[in-house]
């Protein structure tokens, strides 16, 4: 199997599936010609023709309301907003519209789109440029909101959220664009959404975490083995629909349970997760769950120190993992 | 652009010398303050997203020449050139973008998050669009007080696509606001062209279903910018009417730093830079009406690289944000049971592994 990064694997991912169905097209800011800012899609629009990648004027809530409308009239969108911090003008529209149309017209309608948003700090980008969201967004029945943290599981991931018949936002960690490489399998696979994965399994602690984080989970997971701790690290990969199962059967098996995200900690979808858990697990638990994130400041200062105190990182999560562990 | 006939200039004798010899040296100050702010960039003394006006002097030193001190400006990112044109000394502005605790923001915002409230300058916002309704809402303020002055709402060509721009001109004018609009159409947002993403190409047309008066200009001629804001600027504050302006210049660059350009043909920018450099055209003008010779240019260039080295040298002394200033201006009020320095403090410790 060839070894590529997460930023190739989605690229591949839209590619392989525009071939395949041409429904399909992309919208969004600087998609075409300049193959996105992040140049997910470069070369896409030389593929597929700009009647597939379309260049949109600045307007995310045209982006996305445009998407909503061709969805409902048999086409298969894929949204793509330039940095995730950009979709507040969005909101309105994924929120109300996108998100409600299924159920408000009894099931007449559906609106199967992909909103595409790169995510998440630690690049130096500030306040505007490093925002976490999927809180937000989590909260909403009707969407899908899914967050890969490997490659294999962002090209999986991407195709069975194009091919889903619901909107699914896509969360993409632009961290982990070129910095995680893993094994992709050159033949066509899904990744369903949904279910959670075990990607390090342990006996004295679980660790629920997604995206960026989970990389930084295996690292602080792996430099405990040493002192003979076992930490076992789920990777969440969706939170909604949340994979409840697997959660509860970890920490159950468990007794410990840490939660991990970058987003600031207040109202963080970890608090979700450990209420489900204190709700349907609290006999099984040796220790009070801990929540790991970002702190609760207004949004990611610029100046590096600022930004290191901010981001949870191994040796953050490490010091957790072992207080907990020592409970 | 613009064409030639609109912007030829026949006669200065009009004009104080002093204060064309000053626009020249700020024109220039922002020039290599933005290419040295590159060099800076590249040898990873400043990092994250960066914007430069290189193209864009005549167009904010015209615009400064223009307001009053009661004026308030709201930009967007591209952002270093306003503050320096408003009189924000380089080294605190060179410091922000270094990240460092003497900067504008102290270090919390960088590059694109500028401010200097003494100077009414109401800061630089990275959400496109996210500055013109607050620009809005500040002209009412001062239509609410009865006191002078007028509001700029700078912005980019491609911001004129976003939702917020039409909400804002719509109730600029019901609310009578005193209001500049003042679009800067450098030809591109990011990679896309103003006709390939604005269906009226005519920015300055905008206003039209909104009752809003506008017009266009040439952004790369100091004098016809400062004299088009002066005369907008002064109805906007006499009628308490909004006005658009759209300031046509050339983008030297790429978007940012750190863009490639390649979407743009190289021989396009190479023929544009040549064509329109502002800084360039002003000094053959002032040239030609013997305002200036060859050694006063000398003695600016040498004066103007003298002020940016030191803001170069005040950035690099500086030092770097206190940790425990994490949980700082969360609030503009005491609020009971938020985090203080202590728990700044403890975080970046476990974070170094400290703990
Ligand atoms: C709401 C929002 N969408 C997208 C972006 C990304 N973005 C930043 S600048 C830019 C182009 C803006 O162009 P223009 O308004 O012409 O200003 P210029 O950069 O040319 O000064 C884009 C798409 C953003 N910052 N905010
Ligand atoms: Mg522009």
């Amino acid at each position: 199997m060839p070894e590529i990064n997460l930023l190739e694997a989605i690229r591949q991912g839209l590619d392989e599936m525009m071939a395949q169905d041409e429904r399909i097209f992309i919208f969004g800011e600087d998609v075409g010609r300049r193959g996105g800012v992040f140049r997910v899609t470069e070369g896409l629009i030389d593929k597929y023709g700009p009647l597939r990648v379309l260049d949109s004027p600045l307007a995310e809530s045209v982006i996305v309301g445009a998407c909503i409308g061709a969805a409902m009239n048999d086409t298969r969108p894929i949204a793509e907003i330039q940095f995730a911090d950009f979709i507040a003008p969005a909101f309105n529209q994924i929120v109300q519209e996108a998100a409600r149309i299924h159920y408000r017209s009894n099931g007449d309608w559906s609106v199967p789109m992909v909103i595409r948003a790169p995510y998440g700090g630690g690049i130096h980008g500030a306040l505007y440029h490093s925002q976490s969201i999927e809180a937000f967004f989590a909260h909403v029945p009707g969407l899908k909101v899914v967050a890969p943290a490997t490659p294999y599981d962002a090209k999986g991931l991407l195709k069975s959220a194009i091919e889903d018949n619901n909107p699914v936002l896509f969360l993409e960690h632009k961290k982990t664009y070129r910095l995680i490489k893993g094994q992709v399998p050159e033949h066509d696979y899904r990744v369903p959404i949904g279910p959670a994965e075990i990607k390090r399994p342990g006996e004295d602690l679980s660790v629920f975490a997604y995206g960026l984080m989970i990389h930084y989970c295996l690292e602080a997971a792996q430099s405990l083995a040493a002192s003979g701790v076992s930490v076992e690290v789920v990777d969440l990969r969706t939170l909604r629909p949340l994979d409840v199962p697997t959660i509860l059967a970890s920490s159950r098996r468990t007794g410990k349970v840490l939660i991990v995200h970058e987003d600031n900690l207040t109202g963080g979808f970890g608090g979700e997760i450990a209420a489900l858990i204190a709700e349907h697990a609290f006999e099984h638990l040796d220790a009070p769950i801990v929540r790991l994130g970002g702190p609760d400041v207004p949004a990611m200062p610029f100046a590096r120190s600022l930004e290191d105190a901010f981001m949870p990182n191994p040796q953050k999560i490490a010091e957790a993992m072992r207080r907990l562990a020592a409970y | 652009m613009v064409k030639e006939a609109d912007v030829v200039r026949t006669s200065l004798a009009d004009e104080d010398a002093d204060e064309l010899r000053h626009y020249y040296y700020q024109m220039l100050l922002l020039r290599r303050f933005e290419e040295r702010t590159g060099e800076m960039y590249v040898k990873a003394k400043i990092g994250g997203y960066c914007h430069l006006n290189l193209g864009e002097e005549a167009t904010i030193v015209g615009l400064m020449a223009a307001l009053k001190p009661e004026d308030y400006i709201f930009t967007n990112y591209r952002d270093h050139g306003y503050v320096l044109g408003r009189g924000t000394p380089p080294g605190p502005i060179m410091a922000e973008l270094f990240g460092k605790e003497t900067g504008v923001s102290g270090g919390r915002g960088g590059s694109m998050h500028l401010f200097d409230a003494e100077r009414h300058f109401m800061g630089g916002y990275a959400i496109v669009g996210g500055q013109v309704p607050l620009a809005v809402g500040a002209a009412y303020a001062l239509r609410y007080q009865e006191k002078p002055g007028v509001v700029v709402a700078q912005m980019g060509d491609a911001t004129t696509n976003i939702g917020a721009f039409y909400e804002s001109l719509n109730l600029a004018k019901l609310w009578k606001c005193p209001v500049l609009f003042f679009i800067v159409n450098n030809g591109y947002g990011m990679g896309t062209s103003v006709a390939m993403g604005s269906s009226e190409p005519d920015l300055w047309k905008k206003g039209a279903s909104f009752r809003i008066h506008g017009e266009q200009i040439d952004g790369t001629d100091v004098l016809a910018v400062r004299d088009a804001c002066r005369r907008l600027r002064d109805y906007a504050e006499r009628e308490a009417d909004p006005v658009i302006l759209d300031v046509v210049s050339f983008r030297f660059r790429g978007h940012s730093v750190i863009d490639s350009d390649r979407y743009r043909n190289p021989e396009f920018v190479r023929k544009g830079r040549q064509d329109h450099d502002p800084v360039r055209n002003f000094a053959t003008l002032l040239h030609e009406h013997a305002i200036i010779d060859d050694a006063w240019l000398k003695a600016t260039a040498d004066q103007v690289e003298h002020e940016i080295q030191e803001a170069i040298d005040f950035a690099n002394a500086s030092s770097d944000p206190n940790i425990e200033d994490l949980y700082q201006f969360m609030y503009a009020t005491e609020v009971a049971n938020t985090p203080g320095p202590e728990d700044a403090i403890a975080a970046v410790k476990i974070n170094r592994g400290e703990v």
